[in-house]
């Protein structure tokens, strides 16, 4: 069949499924006082629309930051702007100023999902389908199926769809960003990307690849040469992109101070709730939180982050490709999502954006890790009531996943380029590697399973209340660390061998 | 597994009808199912159904007892909406194994192809994704996938020549939903015809001395023990007049609540035009009219005024007119088993064009087995491309929830882009499927879609005639559904005439 047919059956069937899951509860779903992340998107509608510029990131007697004040870049501001013009068309009482708190109805709740829907729509589901046509290889039903693979993601959709949030803006916005860099078009490239910085300030998790691929560029094409003015063309596009974004804030710098401490809240401690990174996982064998001070905190996961983040960074200075930039991005993303402070795990969809660039050359780590992260999230989506979605939006993903992208079948030793783990476990005997890697994806679906099945069907002991999240957390990070390790092994070893591909297509 | 994300929160009042009809079963005693009406949503369906429901009761006690409890009107607790739309996945899988048998039935065409050109996985997926199917059943909701599962498994079992199978379905299928007796000429004919009749001779016409009584006994026995089993023991109770009151309803009228798009709605329409016109011209009297409405949106009796009025012997005259010539076609020029699934296509329209009350959701009833026909042969796919994409949007108003308007409009725009590209893939040639009127008229569709769902709710007639955009929809619709009913009967004719030119064998 024609692919644009087959292509606009995938979107619309992603589509559906977006909708679909948007029929059901959402974070914060009747609980004053301070409801959840939907009161804060429609809080945000408020202010922007009622107050001035200026008093956006104020404490002031009419916006009150305690109650959801603006902790995301002015990019997420504006678009509460927009949203709130519309709002205000359809229906005044939904941001009228402090009379608005904790409004809810079922008109309402159409809107914002709408208002997710076509940020999507416009932003993040045309990025994916240019990058699945145009800068993956295959035929053109491996495209395809990538494409459905990439949409169907379930932790995204989820997150954005049910707990409701705007993740598919800035991840569409990093996204176009690749895939400008893909397509060698450099300042378009970064010019989309310091607009997902500037919507969330997390997508710095991206920003170390970004810039090492480009320096890395500039450094090649010769310093003196057309390096130099290509190193000018970037530097100056973002510098207008960031002027033009926070142009409002440029005439008072304690203004922009203001703004820059709200995004970057430091007083906070090391982490909070039950995350998959290393120093909640460790908490549980030392008290981490309690030994050292908040200082030496923010020191020791600055370090453990550089450290981490180092070696990925200086191999792509030297060898600024294409593959090595998307690995980068994985390692990157997962060593400041393990190492870094106050993590919440939804910055988990940062490292899965880079992931699913990989399905088509790594279909069964891509998967395995794509699963893994969705259930992470679990203790998050039981909260939100969205059991179902999660169940049947993973199932089809697994199912899709390992039967499109025959992800079972692609896994001999050289497809995983598995060749380095040889080098590094000479002293062990000789093992099949890709033998051990289907198991060990068994296994863990059976106990990804297993522990979500127990999180809703089982109580826990008393003396242990937070038994079954702490069970998720430490799964998961256990596997995140693990792919973190492999992730920065392929990085090291040899490029992948075009002929090999060509014969499996 | 993709249907099970339909489990929207959203549900219609049939799904209070099968919660009503659980509670009934399970907690009052057999010789009361009949006759209980505490609610309004009797239970209207034959016996094997109210058994059928009976074992799912079983089951729904450990989801939630209180929605056994014939009081509990209106009674929604999640578990309840859980256990509900659970159950109809569950028999869905009946669907999905009928389905593979009529895969397994349609002829594969020569010529290597993948696995998405083969006109089994085309048919597989139309069947499976059918946009009305899934829309009645998992939203609007229904058991209809379950039933339809039994009639695509017995015209697979004649396509394969397992007659008698065929027919132990078919009775099975009566008697879990009259509706099927739309069909049931085109069964008894053609089973007569085919199965009593061992031989034809050699022009293709009856062989009278070839009649086989012992075949009639077997059919008749298998259809008759079905019935004594499913309506036995209201007999034994002398209840019979009573069930039989309550499964074939007359009081309702002429057309249901949202006018399916068959000929009475043309008629209705003339009717009103004829009526304004009249009063217009001065050539009746406003007065003189009756007051009654038939645009209001409930079930009602209803006069017409100019023309004359229906009534439910005129429909059953009507509609054994229409299915008449299809009948006797494959009594005297047999086609096989394709013939018969003509003639019972020919007998569901039929009766869906002139039927008495009848609900749009019966399209599906002729749309499901055009489907086999469309892969197979090129006229089959043009008139199905029309029949399906009109007779589809004709369910567009059973969901009427802003919240749901993107799940249809997208899921019917799936759809229609599958069938058209896939069917245009498989009967690929010079010529292109559709006339470029049919395709001018399903793009009008497009043009009233847009109009119905969007412009109506804002503008300001909103108020003052709330009927219109089903109106419009409901006549626009039938304009394609009789086009399709006429281009299968001439279709019929054609097809014989072919068929008495080549094979004599049944």
């Amino acid at each position: 069949m024609q692919t644009w047919s087959l292509v606009s059956l995938c979107v619309l069937l992603g589509v559906v499924v977006r909708w679909g899951v948007s029929l059901n509860s959402y974070s914060g779903a009747g609980r004053p006082p301070m409801f959840g992340d939907y009161e804060a998107q429609r809080h945000w509608q408020e202010v922007t629309y009622n107050l001035p510029v200026q008093e956006w990131y104020l404490n002031t007697t009419d916006n009150n930051l305690n109650y959801w004040g603006l902790d995301y870049p002015p990019l997420t501001a504006y678009h509460s702007l927009i949203c709130a013009y519309i709002a205000k068309i359809i229906n005044p009482e939904w941001v009228e100023l402090h009379k608005s708190r904790g409004y809810e109805s079922p008109a309402h709740k159409l809107f914002m999902r709408a208002t997710v829907l076509v940020a999507d729509l416009l932003i993040y589901i045309p990025a994916v389908v240019l990058y699945c046509l145009y800068l993956t290889d295959g035929s053109a039903k491996k495209k395809v199926s990538t494409l459905f693979c990439f949409l169907l993601y379930p932790g995204l959709i989820l997150i954005d769809y049910g707990h409701f949030q705007y993740n598919g803006v800035s991840l569409g916005f990093a996204l176009w960003g690749v895939l400008a860099l893909g397509l060698g078009w450099d300042s378009l490239g970064s010019m989309a990307f310091c607009l997902a910085l500037n919507y969330k300030q997390m997508e710095l998790y991206h920003a170390l690849p970004f810039f090492c691929y480009l320096l890395g560029k500039c450094v090649k094409l010769g310093l003196m040469g057309r390096g130099f003015f290509l190193l000018v063309r970037i530097a100056s596009t973002v510098l207008v992109t960031f002027a033009l974004c926070w142009l409002p804030f440029l005439s008072d710098p304690s203004r922009a101070l203001q703004v820059v401490r709200r995004i970057f809240p430091v007083a906070r401690g090391l982490f909070e709730d039950k995350v998959a990174n290393t120093w909640c996982s460790l908490n549980i064998l030392i008290k981490i939180r309690s030994i050292l001070s908040s200082d030496s905190q923010i020191y020791l996961s600055t370090a453990c982050t550089l450290l981490a983040v180092l070696p990925s960074s200086v191999r792509l200075l030297t060898k600024p490709t294409f593959w090595q930039f998307k690995l980068a991005l994985a390692n990157s993303s997962l060593a400041f999502f393990l190492f870094s402070y106050q993590v919440h795990e939804k910055s988990i969809l940062l490292a899965a954006l880079p992931v699913c660039l990989l399905l088509n050359d790594l279909p069964l780590v891509a998967i395995y890790f794509l699963q893994v992260s969705t259930f992470s999230m679990v203790p998050l989506l039981l909260k939100d009531g969205l059991l179902v979605p999660y169940v049947v939006t993973s199932l089809a993903f697994l199912f899709f996943g390992v039967f499109l992208l025959s992800a079972l079948e692609h896994c001999s030793e050289e497809e995983l380029r598995l060749g380095a783990y040889h080098k590094l476990l000479f002293c062990l005997p000789k093992l099949d590697m890709a033998c051990i890697v289907r198991w060990k994806f068994y296994i863990s679906v059976a106990v990804m399973a297993g522990l979500s099945f127990a999180s809703v069907a089982l109580v826990p002991p008393p003396h242990l209340p937070d038994l079954f999240p702490v069970l998720v957390s430490t799964t998961a990070f256990l596997h995140f660390f693990g792919t973190f390790l492999y992730f920065n092994v392929v990085q090291f070893s040899g490029p992948p061998s075009r002929k090999s591909q060509k014969k499996k297509n | 597994l993709i249907t099970t994300r339909m489990s929207l929160t959203f549900h219609s009042t049939d799904f209070e009808v099968h919660r009503n009809w659980l509670a009934i079963t399970h907690s009052l005693p057999v010789s009361r199912w009949y006759h209980e009406n505490t609610s309004e949503w009797t239970l209207d369906y034959p016996p094997l159904f109210a058994w059928f429901e009976f074992g799912l009761s079983h089951v729904a006690q450990h989801f939630d007892r209180n929605m056994l409890l014939v009081e509990n009107l209106n009674y929604d607790s999640p578990a309840t909406v859980l256990f509900q739309r659970l159950s109809v996945i569950f028999t869905d899988l009946v669907f999905i194994f009928a389905v593979r048998e009529c895969c397994r039935c349609v002829q594969e065409q020569k010529g290597s192809r993948d696995i998405l050109n083969r006109p089994s996985f085309v048919l597989a997926v139309l069947l499976l994704w059918n946009f009305g199917l899934l829309i009645v059943d998992h939203i609007h909701f229904q058991y209809n996938g379950f039933l339809f599962g039994f009639l695509l498994l017995s015209v697979a079992k004649h396509l394969q020549s397992r007659h008698l199978q065929g027919a132990l379905l078919f009775a099975l299928l009566l008697n879990l939903k009259h509706i099927y007796l739309y069909v049931a000429p085109a069964y008894g004919i053609y089973l007569l015809r085919s199965y009593c009749f061992t031989q034809d001779n050699k022009d293709g016409s009856i062989s009278w001395r070839s009649f086989s009584p012992l075949r009639l006994i077997a059919l008749g026995s298998i259809v008759g023990s079905v019935c004594a089993l499913s309506f036995g023991p209201f007999i034994a109770m002398g209840q019979l007049p009573q069930v039989l009151s309550r499964l074939f309803p007359f009081k309702r009228g002429l057309c249901h609540a949202y006018w399916a798009p068959n000929i009475w709605a043309l008629y209705n329409i003339l009717d009103k035009v004829l009526v304004t016109l009249g009063v217009r011209l001065k050539l009746l009297q406003e007065a003189e009219l009756p007051r009654a409405s038939m645009t209001g949106g409930l079930v009602q009796e209803f006069q017409h005024s100019v023309l004359p009025s229906i009534t439910p012997s005129i429909t059953l005259v009507c509609t054994l007119l229409s299915i008449l010539p299809a009948a006797a076609s494959i009594w005297w020029r047999p086609g096989g088993a394709r013939g018969f699934l003509r003639c019972l296509l020919l007998c569901a329209l039929g009766s869906f064009m002139f039927g008495w009350h009848v609900h749009e959701k019966a399209i599906l009833i002729a749309i499901l087995p055009l489907s086999i026909l469309a892969v197979e042969s090129r006229e089959d796919a043009g008139i199905f491309l029309v029949l399906t994409t009109t007779g589809h949007y004709s369910l567009f108003p059973l969901i009427f929830t802003p919240a749901e308007l993107p799940i249809k409009a997208v899921l019917m725009l799936m759809f229609v882009i599958y069938s058209f590209t896939a069917l245009r893939k498989l009967h690929s040639g010079p010529v292109s499927l559709l006339h470029p009127l049919e395709s001018v008229y399903l793009l009008g569709l497009v043009v009233v879609a847009t109009a119905c769902e969007i412009v109506f709710p804002l503008s300001p007639w909103q108020q003052k005639l709330p009927f219109l955009p089903l109106l419009v929809t409901s006549v626009y619709c039938s304009v394609g559904v009789t086009y399709s009913f006429l281009r299968l009967y001439v279709s019929l004719n054609t097809d014989c005439v072919n068929v008495e030119f080549t094979s004599r064998h049944v």
